[in-house]
């Protein structure tokens, strides 16, 4: 058994090089200056190494699910790390039908981006607690994952849409925005980059802290910043906090993760002013140039397109498949935990974007930023909502 | 102003924007969709007349008229969508933790959250998903469903039932994809049309001119997902009936037998034995992640049970009870039996069950029991006979003890906390013998006792939580969601494609439509057009 | 066509659509209140002051009382008070005495009381009523059956049943006597004699 679990992350760690080797083909196909990247070489070999990953990737799901005897589905790291498989499978359907290179040059680092953020929190296989041990972990979570995976693809085209469409030439509303989204891509990366430094380092300093009039211990593996409320350096040569966490963050973890998130904020922030001065301009103004040859139109019908796929999904995972888990399990099939009503914001809007787009002629640009801003909301549902709003669904 | 009649012999009802029949423009109707000056026609709706847009308007027009709108539409999803996320800020009142100091949400929130909690329970946002406000954003969101859709979906189908395949030239020229090629003859024309057929068109002929279709059952998608979501919404409706939906909740003590509520006591249900199953600490799969987490791992909770019938009609303690079901309840497993379900949702184990007492000398430094006794917590007797001649006699019992400004009482009537008076009878004494004892305390009323009472041994057991369930409206939503998602399916993986072969003396006017996909038509006309002399048809909408 | 015709026509379509739009927007509109009354007025209680009394058969566990079970038809003709209370609950204790004053003089004319206990241990309950020395039946609802068919929620809660068994009363919360003997005079029976049981 212990065999397996190894294989399964070998498997893993395999799908993750290869897809970032896609990238960079995928990278070289943008030069290309035959149009129809149908016949490119380059292309066919990105999306080959692509394919090779995303099957990688899978026996790294298979192996998993048979060395913990459950669908490796119950985690914030599972979980992530299917998603960032879901945008694989949901790029490599729509690359056959659309051909679009420049997609895999987008949509594969944000699969990379989601997967090293998964690899940040315990990887390690655990058991599966009494209220998910139902065959609608799978069913649920796997067809909720697929389908934020192909709306994730929206958000790729939305945002490589308003990267070539977005003037740079004034500074405006519009680019400032565009850079926001940028910047917040940022942070993920600072997130990743502060976490793997200080693991690769050993870095742990543990804090004790009264909880109740009990003393409780908390162990940062980041340099504390923010520390828990009235905190004791237990660890010796660690840095010692700067302030304490206030006490309406809630949980008892809550000081490790406001730590974290400054961590990522502080990284992600150097990252970007480091690409700025580099660049020498905006990040979006950097990028627009290598878009030349991206079709508008092409951008703006794999959008809606993967909405169009993308939106019954949700509904079958996020809504349906949800409502009779939870009938089954926890005796209704709706209860306004945060996390379903997040669910339904996210259906709300996907359905006003349908809506936008189909009766009021909401095409192009303005498509794009909506197919930017439901992303971002999926986003929020599946980290704030689980790390910070915590509810039935935190099992992170 | 009556019936518009077109130009091809079509009457068009009022406010219809391009005709029925053969698309051409209504003169002074182009400005309700925003036709004026623009090259390419908008072909919402097929540009057919929604119902709302009337003249001589009364209030239910009006009132119909704003809730036809989808803008309307769009702005209560915004405002459901805005409500929804407000609730979400701080846990909702039925979420406070049961551990908390105050469960009180006038308490809880502006402890906890300080002002901003104080203001979030003022505004009402703790118990935001049954004030009457966001129901009637649900519920308007309702109305406009049914109104949108009656609006839309009535001229819609005349429109396309309508349809000619001979259209007006303008209609043709003003479409997205379009391409004009002189000298064609018919032998071409009709290649073309075969291969469309191949595709699984529909063609259509008049007077020379073709028209193809395919996938029109793919309009009607929208308005079978909105009959999906009306029938929700009546479930929610029906839910919030008595006889539709029932909710309770009973706790079971182990070895219990209790009416189960809401059963017009009809049915018991008895306790068997309450279980929880716990990983293996040893499990060499888990062993890191419960290293980690140091904790134990709840594998399963479940309630061993039997369901009884009662046979008389009147309510009666006696009643003779017959058995429905013995099974075992779970959790993701619950028991179903007539139309009620019950779901393990919970268990307490701060009971005690019975304890067990000797009686030994004050003096006897072995503490040798002279005789042990045992007492049931939850039936106790009154009086115990000892070896010896001893008696003893239980003269209080609280169940569950606290000492309050009037002495000793007891807070519930379950043994969490229990605690006596005895009286001892020694066989040469006449007097009895006062001792108090309860957890942690061993009393010695007169401080002249000879005999002294101890606890040797105890039983606990475990009170299992079951929800009761009987929910009539389940199908109804289950009706509902099915269809929503054969609607949805219907309207977003299929399209409505249209092509126009329109003969114009010897050149052919070639035009097609979508509802969605535009890249897949043009793959459908490419290759249909292959080896002709036909010019593919270009996008005029020109994004770029 | 000609000319009247037509507005005839359109006429009769105004009114037509008229009707139409009307009867959908008043469907609706009652399903919205609807949805927002019984939202409101969310009250699990079945059995409300008008309604009669549903009947039961309790077990009696007051030594001091000749009766082995009893059935609230049983009571008929007389006025019933049905409490239900534990030994536990301060304000169930305070009315007790005042239960049993007025119960020496009311029995006679016609007044039952019922004390539901909601199920203790029996040994409990009989240190109680030696304390208090109560006399009026107690019923011991071990099965909790009397205490969902009622759907008590706090205690003590108190039904004032008229002779025809019609609840007359439903009283949450503690009775002074003064109280007590206002609703007894309520539900008292009319022309009630001694020798009728």
């Amino acid at each position: 058994m212990g065999n397996l679990a190894t294989v399964s992350t070998i498997m893993l760690y395999t799908a993750f090089a290869l897809y970032s080797i896609a990238t960079v083909i995928f990278g070289v196909t943008i030069k290309d200056k035959d149009k129809r990247s149908k016949k490119s070489l380059s292309g066919i070999i990105a999306i080959s190494v692509t394919i090779i990953g995303f099957i990688a990737q899978l026996s790294y799901f298979i192996t998993r699910w048979i060395a913990a005897g459950h669908p490796p589905l119950s985690n914030l790291f599972e979980f992530m790390t299917f998603l960032g498989m879901s945008i694989v499978l949901a790029f490599i359907i729509l690359y056959f039908i659309y051909r679009v290179n420049v997609l895999g040059l987008f949509a594969l680092p944000i699969a990379l981006i989601i997967i090293a953020y998964a690899m940040m929190f315990p990887t390690e296989i655990s058991p599966l607690v009494a209220s998910l041990r139902s065959p609608w972990l799978f069913f649920h979570v796997s067809t909720v994952s697929l389908a934020q995976g192909v709306l994730g693809i929206s958000f790729v085209t939305g945002l490589i849409y308003l990267i070539k469409k977005v003037d740079q030439t004034n500074k405006s509303k519009k680019t400032r925005w565009l850079e926001v989204i940028i910047y917040i891509l940022f942070i993920f990366i600072g997130f990743i980059v502060s976490t793997m430094s200080f693991k690769l380092a050993n870095y742990e300093a543990t804090f004790e802290f009264p909880v109740d009039g009990r003393t409780s211990t908390i162990t940062y593996q980041l340099p504390a910043i923010a520390g828990p409320e009235n905190g004791q350096l237990i660890t010796e040569g660690a840095m010692d906090s700067w302030f304490d966490t206030p006490k309406w963050f809630q949980g008892q973890d809550a000081p490790r993760k406001l730590n974290t998130l400054i961590w990522s904020l502080i990284t992600g922030t150097i990252l970007y002013v480091l690409a700025r001065l580099i660049l020498r301009k905006r990040i979006g103004a950097a990028i627009q140039p290598a878009l030349k040859n991206v079709n508008l139109d092409l951008l703006d019908e794999i959008t809606y397109r993967s909405i169009a796929i993308g939106f019954p999904l949700f509904t079958l995972g996020g809504l349906i498949f949800a409502a009779i888990w939870a009938q089954i399990a926890w005796d209704r099939f709706w209860g306004w935990d945060p996390k379903e009503v997040w669910a339904l914001i996210t259906w709300f809007f996907y359905a006003a974007f349908l809506h936008l787009r189909l009766s009021r002629g909401w095409h192009g640009e303005q498509s794009a930023w909506l197919a930017v801003i439901g992303f971002a909301i999926i986003m929020f549902n599946l980290i704030v909502v689980n790390l910070v709003l915590a509810g039935l669904h935190s099992y992170a | 102003m009556g019936k518009l009649k077109c130009e091809c012999g079509h009457f068009n009802p009022t406010g219809t924007i391009l005709c029925e029949a053969c698309g051409k423009p209504i003169e002074g109707n182009q400005h309700l969709d925003g036709n004026d000056k623009k090259k390419l026609l908008n072909m919402r709706y097929d540009g057919s007349a929604r119902r709302s847009i009337t003249h001589n308007q009364s209030i239910i027009d009006k009132i119909w008229r704003f809730f036809s709108s989808v803008k309307v539409g769009v702005w209560l999803i915004v405002i459901a969508l805005v409500a929804s996320a407000l609730g979400t800020i701080f846990p909702q009142e039925m979420y406070i933790p049961p551990n908390a100091p105050s469960r009180d949400p006038a308490i809880y929130y502006e402890a906890q959250y300080g002002i901003l909690g104080k203001i979030y329970y003022q505004l009402g946002l703790h118990n935001v998903y049954s004030s009457w406000w966001y129901m009637l954003i649900l519920a308007l969101l309702g109305v406009s469903l049914v109104i949108c859709s009656i609006d839309r979906f009535v001229p819609l189908y005349r429109a396309l039932k309508m349809q000619k395949p001979k259209r007006h030239e303008s209609f043709i020229s003003r479409q997205r994809f379009y391409s004009k090629t002189d000298h064609i003859s018919d032998e071409e024309i009709q290649q073309v049309v075969k291969r469309l057929q191949a595709k699984k068109y529909k063609i259509k002929s008049e007077d020379g001119h073709y028209f193809a279709e395919k996938g029109r059952f793919s309009r009607w998608g929208p308005y079978v997902n909105h009959i999906g979501l009306i029938i929700i919404l009546l479930a929610a409706l029906l839910r919030q009936t008595s006889f539709m939906y029932l909710d309770e909740y009973v706790w079971v003590r182990e070895g219990e037998l209790t009416v189960i509520p809401g059963t017009k006591n009809e049915f018991f249900i008895e306790n068997k034995q309450f279980i929880i199953e716990t990983y293996d600490e040893n499990d060499e799969r888990f062993k890191e992640a419960l290293e980690r987490t140091g904790g134990e791992v709840v594998k399963n909770y479940q309630t061993d049970v039997v369901i009884y019938r009662a046979k008389d009609s009147v309510v009666d303690s006696d009643t003779t009870l017959e058995k429905v079901v013995e099974g075992e309840i779970r959790m993701n497993h619950p028991l179903k039996f007539a139309s009620y379900t019950l779901y393990q949702s919970g268990f307490q184990s701060n009971e005690f069950t019975s304890m067990s007492f000797k009686l030994y000398e004050i003096n006897d430094a072995d503490e040798q029991a002279i005789d042990v006794f045992t007492v049931d917590l939850m039936d106790p007797l009154p009086e115990y006979e000892l070896d010896n001649g001893f008696r003893v006699e239980l003269d209080q019992y609280f169940p569950d003890y606290i000492l309050d400004d009037e002495g000793p009482r007891s807070e519930t009537m379950y043994p969490r906390n229990p605690a006596f008076v005895f009286k001892v009878f020694p066989p040469d004494q006449e007097k009895p013998e006062i001792s108090f004892l309860s957890i942690g305390q061993n009393i010695d009323a007169t401080g002249e006792n000879n005999y002294k009472l101890g606890l040797v041994d105890f039983n606990t057991h475990y009170v299992s939580g079951l929800t009761v369930r009987r929910d009539y409206t389940l199908p109804l939503f289950g009706l509902g969601a099915a269809i929503f998602m054969i609607g949805v399916i219907q309207g977003m993986y299929w399209q409505h494609r249209r092509v126009w072969l329109h003969r114009k003396g010897e050149s052919l006017l070639l035009a097609a439509h979508t509802n969605k996909n535009w890249f897949g038509l043009k793959k459908d006309i490419t290759e249909a057009i292959e080896d002709t002399k036909i010019n593919m048809v270009i996008d005029q909408e020109e994004l770029n | 066509m000609n000319l009247d015709d037509i507005r005839k026509k359109k006429k009769t379509r105004i009114k037509k659509r008229f009707i139409f739009r009307t009867s959908i927007l008043a469907i609706l509109v009652a399903a919205i209140i609807f949805a927002l009354v019984t939202n409101l007025t969310k009250d699990k209680t079945i059995y409300r002051v008008g309604d009669h009394a549903p009947d039961f058969r309790l077990e009696q566990i007051n030594k001091y009382h000749q009766l082995e079970t009893i059935q609230l038809s049983d009571t008929h003709g007389k006025g019933v008070m049905l409490n239900f209370w534990a030994t536990y609950c301060e304000p169930c204790e305070k009315e007790m005495p005042y239960m049993e004053k007025l119960y020496a003089d009311y029995q006679e004319k016609g007044i039952e009381i019922l004390a539901v206990n909601l199920g203790e241990a029996k040994l409990t309950v009989d240190r109680f009523i030696d304390k208090h020395q109560l006399t009026f039946p107690v019923l011991h609802d071990r099965k909790g059956q009397v205490t969902d068919l009622y759907k008590i929620g706090p205690m003590p809660t108190t039904y004032f049943i008229d002779p025809e068994g019609k609840i007359v009363e439903k009283v949450e919360g503690a009775l002074t006597l003064d109280r007590l003997e206002g609703y007894f005079m309520e539900i008292l029976p009319k022309d009630y004699e001694v020798s009728s049981k």
